[in-house]
């Protein structure tokens, strides 16, 4: 607590307006996560306190330090690239868990066109890693029946590839 | 060369990773380079496709864009939650065509469209490159459609394809 | 004075932080679904993460930040491997 007292002033206020958004941020994105109903809207909500809820308590505290020690600055970095490179990962991985899970019983959250999508030719990964496919020219590859409904919706940009 | 360091990038990222976490001296950057070599040799046994960035230039203006727009959209869905409560807000599910096939730049457009308040990305199939984005609020959605197809899409095939 | 406006700053974050905690806590009870109490846990991951952070810098110590990445990296492994289990039912393949 002492060693916060010999800071200037204007770098206690930015410290402190960063630290008070962050907080905020994260606040308001766990109530929203406590108050939203449906998953897929649930899934939105951490999104604000990985963003700039994180973003601005690591600025907050990327000030302080610098103040205090010239290249300790580093290690909020790090922790920042830490949670912009797992959240995707994570959120992803739950969002297709979530999908997969309502396809397998087939449930009215989802709109319609959406519940007799693929559910095997997303799931492994690896089966991501051995497709290499480079050139664009294997977009045009003809749909397959179990995605009959979800491309019927997007006909017109299909008709338009096809041409 | 390259069969002692598959990965120079991820090698030397991890070098400096290692000295900003421990204080400097040699023999931390001897173990560190150490560690960086193990995984980059690790990392090539998993055989993931080689990233090359063809056009550093459209970096910093996709990292502008993409800060612009996590501002712009924390916003919407901070204030979309805090007026739930007048229940005129319904999500939805988009379905973007890719043309994108490369697989790092997909996943910097999945890091993209996480991190972005207001979007989740559902699913991605790699068959078809029909990706499936959910939506907090329909209103948005034709949006979004225009800024991953024709902002984000350009500029990832720009830089990597 | 500064300081003054630190304290205040920093307490209002920490407890801030803790009331998101205790959100995120409620709805690992709640659920209502698996998917919902995972989600919870890496939303409770998140924030106790930060509000290591904002106790390191209250503290002025240098640990809760080894800490705070520790969580992390924990958050994002436990995250992982739940998610995986939801697809299949089992762990370990």
């Amino acid at each position: 607590m002492n060693a916060l007292d010999n800071i200037p002033l204007w770098i206690a206020i930015l410290a402190s307006f960063f630290v008070v958004l962050g907080a905020t941020l994260t606040l308001i994105g766990a109530l929203g996560f406590a108050r939203l109903e449906r998953f897929y809207d649930r899934i939105h909500a951490p999104t604000l306190g990985t963003s700039w809820g994180t973003g601005g308590i690591i600025i907050a505290s990327a000030i302080l330090a610098s103040h205090f020690e010239g290249r300790f600055i580093f290690h909020e970095l790090v922790i920042g690239f830490c949670v912009m490179v797992t959240i995707p990962v994570t959120l992803m991985l739950l969002g297709r868990a979530a999908l997969h899970r309502d396809r397998a019983e087939n449930s009215p959250i989802l709109p319609p066109e959406m519940r007799d999508g693929p559910i095997d030719t997303t799931l492994e990964d690896p089966s991501e890693d051995t497709q290499e496919q480079e050139d664009p020219e294997t977009s045009e590859i003809p749909v397959t029946t179990a995605q009959g409904t979800v491309s019927a919706e997007k006909s017109p940009d299909e008709e338009k590839k096809g041409e | 060369m390259s069969r002692l360091i598959p990965h120079p990038m991820l090698s030397v990222a991890l070098v400096l990773f290692w000295m900003v976490l421990t204080s400097f001296s040699p023999g931390h950057l001897l173990l560190g380079s150490m560690i960086a070599l193990v995984a980059g040799r690790a990392m090539a046994a998993l055989h993931p496709e080689r990233p090359r960035i063809r056009r550093w230039s459209v970096v910093p203006r996709l990292l502008w864009t993409l800060f612009m727009d996590v501002l712009r959209s924390n916003i919407a869905v901070t204030r979309l939650i805090l007026t739930e409560g007048n229940g005129k807000r319904s999500s939805t599910f988009l379905v973007v065509p890719l043309t994108l096939r490369s697989q790092n730049a997909l996943a910097v457009l999945s890091i993209i469209v996480t991190s972005t308040p207001g979007t989740a990305w559902i699913e991605y199939v790699s068959e078809t490159g029909m990706l499936t984005v959910h939506i907090f609020d329909d209103k948005e959605a034709e949006h979004y459609r225009k800024v991953i197809k024709e902002t984000y899409e350009p500029m990832l095939m720009e830089i990597f394809e | 004075m500064s300081a003054t406006i630190l304290t205040f700053a920093l307490s209002y974050a920490q407890f801030a932080l803790a009331l998101a905690a205790c959100l995120a806590g409620t709805r690992i009870v709640k659920g209502p679904r698996a998917q919902d109490r995972v989600l919870a846990l890496d939303t409770l991951y998140l924030t106790v993460m930060l509000l290591f952070l904002v106790t390191g810098m209250r503290l002025g110590s240098i640990f809760f930040f080894e800490a705070a990445m520790v969580i992390a990296v924990m958050g994002f492994v436990a995250t992982v491997a739940l998610a995986k289990f939801l697809f299949r039912g089992e762990v370990i393949e």
